[in-house]
């Protein structure tokens, strides 16, 4: 379990060592073939800012390798923004006193006729965290109503208990994300004060939970904002090594979700600006070359325009990010406010003009 | 100028076959697969829209001389692999299968265990069946056993354009096959493809080296006669090695003066 090994280490040790590193530390990492934890460390470090050049290069090159001229393509459907969490950053938080909304089957359906008719193959259901209402038995019945229009099913919901998972993976559940949104334990819980997600290690120990179940590809990450970026993302690399070793037919991605403004909102603890984001992506693909790595429309279009050629492998376009959005109940409340506006059509565009080739379908139920 | 090459009945005259993963965009491929003069592509069922007629990669993949092969990439086990290949013959009109097993999605190393379980189980199911495997002799004497068509071991991981890194085991595997060996994996310069053909392989298979140049289009070309040379050579009968000199007026000639 991935808490054995987490449990080895301090966060201000392992702060510590980032912010020690020196340009000679990043210099090797750079150098190296095959990096390790620590190069990744010296990568993320303030001491590689002046690197940004040659990782940017790189990450180009490792990253056109392995993936090619291509963008893979997604879309969240919000199914519900019930939630009995309360999460400090969150516009879905249980005291945050707003209009409740979940879809129901034939709202579910009208969202997909539209997200269909922008040419997405590749959906993501999130929801907020309630269990009696958005459970099992409504996931389930989702899956099964989603499953005849898409090739590609993820989900961005509560964690839930491995016979859970195992129910959902034959019903068409290929992905899961599940963020920690911080690997710093204390403040864990200063953020998330009630409800089921209060459990740190619960959330901890869900990558392994589905990787038992053998899910075909799982989302990491942290909320960018929370806490010191650098050991967050430390933290998010040591998982990634150890959920790729432990669950090697699992694919991984990871996701860079900054702080946005939403309904009733918390300052940023910590601000990530443009440059360092693009140091962590880099840092990520000269880490792991075979990584996916996403970007979201919380991202500024001009920001998202460039950062295409620099390590990241799918992109979100046309997003709605409340319960209803695209269809079914345009008014209802957004978790968070999205950056870039632009449809499908323009972002598939923007990709062709770049040299890419916008992927909208990339699996397929037939193959498992 | 070369011999053509007979895979379950079907002749070749370019030696060359290609994937559609990795470019640009789906006319640029086209563009580069014609200039490969490829009569046999392989195309990921994962992308293509089985239930759509009009399926643009497909589209652009519409031409006399170009054999489809479509591939099980992304499926884990032979089950899957299956069931797959069932559904590709029933959409795509081909009983042709690049049968790709591979459960580690990081190296898609493929799994021989069940690429031997799912390539005899396809054969029996009428299925023509190319299988990309690990560069492993003894595996593919067991998958000629089973009735594949070829076998396709890679020459080093997949998308690494490393070239072949597994030539001494290649070198095996085109030494005993009965079947026509495909070098799959791996090649990433046309000096690689013509080496493989130099030594013997029946044919080669090139994606990523094709879909992440600079000209994708020109790089095609390359590779043609890449191909064809080392084919050309390899027909020819390569003048043989040797790791001493070997004097044109050798030191012991008197003896044989009178």
């Amino acid at each position: 379990m991935f808490k054995d090994i987490f449990e080895q280490y301090q966060w201000d040790d392992v702060k510590a060592g980032i912010y020690s590193k020196t340009a000679a530390d990043v210099e090797q990492a750079l150098h190296n073939q095959r990096r390790t934890l620590d190069d990744f460390a010296a990568l993320i470090s303030p001491a590689a800012a002046p690197y940004l050049q040659p990782m940017a290069e790189m990450s180009h090159q490792k990253t056109l390798q392995r993936f090619g001229n291509t963008m893979q393509l997604y879309i969240p459907m919000y199914l519900s923004n019930e939630c009995q969490n309360i999460c400090t950053y969150c516009g879905f938080s249980l005291d945050n006193k707003i209009r409740r909304k979940t879809l129901s089957a034939a709202e579910i359906l009208q969202e997909t006729a539209v997200i269909k008719a922008m040419g997405y193959d590749h959906v993501l259901l999130v929801t907020g965290e309630a269990h009696q209402l958005v459970g099992l038995e409504y996931f389930k019945k989702t899956l099964q109503l989603l499953r005849p229009h898409f090739s590609h099913i993820s989900m961005e919901v509560q964690p839930m208990d491995e016979a859970d998972y195992a129910t959902l993976i034959p019903l068409g559940l290929h992905a899961v994300l599940v963020y920690q949104e911080t690997y710093h334990q204390e403040d864990y819980k200063k953020h998330h004060p009630k409800g089921r997600k209060s459990s740190f290690q619960y959330r901890l120990e869900t990558p392994d939970r589905l990787g038992r179940a053998g899910i075909h590809k799982m989302g990491l990450g942290v909320l960018i904002g929370l806490e010191d970026w650098r050991t967050d993302s430390f933290f998010t690399a040591l998982h990634l090594q150890y959920l790729e070793k432990k669950y090697w037919q699992t694919r991984y991605s990871i996701s860079f979700p900054r702080l946005r403004p939403f309904s009733g909102g918390l300052e940023p603890k910590v601000e990530m600006n443009d440059r360092e984001l693009v140091q962590l992506i880099c840092a990520y693909r000269l880490f792991n070359q075979e990584v996916e790595l996403s970007i979201s429309t919380r991202e500024q279009e001009s920001f998202r325009d460039n950062i295409i050629r620099l390590g990241i492998t799918s992109m979100s376009a046309g997003s709605r990010t409340n319960p209803g959005g695209y269809a079914a109940d345009r008014q209802s409340l957004e978790q968070f406010e999205i950056s870039d506006e632009r449809s499908a059509a323009a972002i598939a565009d923007m990709l062709k003009k770049s040299g890419y080739e916008p992927v909208w379908k990339d699996w397929d139920q037939v193959l498992g | 100028m070369t011999q053509p090459l007979t895979i379950a009945g079907r002749t070749f005259s370019s030696r060359l076959f290609t994937g559609t993963g990795k470019f640009a965009a789906a006319s640029l491929m086209e563009e580069a697969l014609l200039a490969s003069g490829s009569e046999l592509v392989t195309v990921a069922l994962k992308r293509v829209d089985l239930q759509q007629q009009a399926d643009d990669l497909l589209r652009h993949l519409h031409h006399p001389h170009i054999q489809l092969l479509p591939n099980t990439s992304g499926v884990r086990t032979a089950k899957e692999a299956v069931y797959a290949a069932q559904l590709a013959r029933e959409a795509l009109d081909t009983n042709w299968i690049k049968l790709e097993i591979h459960p580690d999605p990081r190296y898609l190393m493929p799994d021989p265990v069940e690429t031997l379980l799912a390539a005899t189980e396809l054969v029996k199911l009428g299925f023509v069946v190319l299988p990309y495997i690990h560069a492993d002799p003894v595996l593919c004497k067991r998958l000629e056993d089973a009735g594949v068509a070829a076998v396709m071991p890679l020459g080093s991981p997949i998308g690494s354009n490393k070239g072949l890194r597994t030539a001494d085991f290649l070198d095996i595997i085109i030494a005993q096959s009965n079947v026509p060996v495909v070098v799959d994996a791996g090649i990433g310069a046309p000096s690689h493809a013509a080496l493989a053909m130099e030594m013997g392989a029946d044919a080669v298979l090139v994606n990523t080296a094709l879909a992440v140049a600079k000209d994708p289009v020109k790089m095609a070309a390359a590779f043609k006669a890449g191909v064809a040379a080392g084919r050309m050579a390899y027909e020819a009968g390569l003048a043989p090695t040797s790791a001493q000199a070997i004097a044109s007026s050798p030191l012991v000639a008197f003896l044989d003066e009178a």
